[in-house]
């Protein structure tokens, strides 16, 4: 049932991007960035939470879940230490993502050419 | 007047883009890549035994592997023309954009083009994330106080 969910939540997601970039001017650059703050914007509340613990992976995988994994981290460490650690964790559940995406971005721009 | 004119020239003869099968076929790849992620945090769940939190964390980490190299490799460019928003919207957009800069700016240099460039299209993905995650952030501390 999980597969389920995921492929509708992650296919709706996309859906909703193309169409976006379909009927309006807007560039993919403008729609991962709308999608990003709606992401962390439906966190305040807990709704992303929510989504994650019913959709499973397919609510991971949109760029919507990296706003919200920033303002989660951020919100788990301010929990502990206060107001400043929403600084000190917003990258921490985003970090492996991100350090794996510049290293394999970097190593494989070694090794390969531009195709044209 | 004349201007007028000349846009509905050039609308007559921009080529129609199919919308409703673009969004299908976005809704369908974007499906199968969240398919893809539930099945990969199932697989290192059972078989690495690790808890679903480091399991994602792996699956996350595959899927950029597999979508830089892809891109690398040369064939994830016409897979993204196709399936447009498909793999721009999952984790594999960010991927992608950030291999595809490193690869065709590395020519101009590793520091003002490789370097300078990466970032180009995904910065602002990030940037955009953590100015809205530290203002929400702080409207849910004020709010509720505390997590």
């Amino acid at each position: 049932m999980i597969y389920i969910y995921s492929f509708l939540f992650a296919g709706a997601v996309s859906l909703i991007g193309q169409l976006i970039l379909d009927n309006t001017k807007l560039t993919p650059g403008h729609i991962t960035s709308m999608f990003v703050i709606l992401g962390s914007a439906l966190d305040i509340f807990n709704i992303y939470d929510l989504i994650v613990a019913h959709v499973g992976a397919g609510a991971l995988v949109p760029i919507t879940s990296f706003g919200h994994l920033l303002i989660h981290g951020g919100l788990v460490r301010a929990s502990e230490v206060g107001y400043i650690g929403l600084a000190m964790g917003v990258f921490d559940l985003t970090a492996s993502g991100i350090t794996s995406a510049i290293f394999f971005a970097f190593i494989f721009s070694l090794f390969f050419r531009p195709k044209d | 007047m004349e201007k007028k004119i000349y846009e509905k020239l050039v609308m007559e003869h921009k080529p129609k883009e199919k919308r409703g099968q673009n969004a299908f076929i976005a809704f369908m790849v974007g499906g199968l890549i969240g398919v893809i992620g539930e099945l990969l945090v199932e697989f290192y769940s059972y078989y690495l035994g690790l808890s679903t939190t480091d399991a994602s964390v792996f699956m996350i980490i595959t899927l950029i592997f597999f979508a830089s190299l892809f891109t690398a490799l040369g064939f994830f460019d016409k897979w993204v023309k196709f399936a447009r928003c498909g793999l721009i919207i999952p984790i594999t957009g960010f991927a992608h954009s950030m291999t595809s800069a490193a690869i065709e700016y590395k020519k101009e240099g590793f520091v003002t083009g490789l370097g300078a460039n990466m970032f180009k299209l995904a910065g602002t993905v990030i940037l955009y994330g953590v100015v809205s995650a530290y203002i929400f952030g702080f409207l849910r501390l004020i709010i509720m106080g505390g997590a």
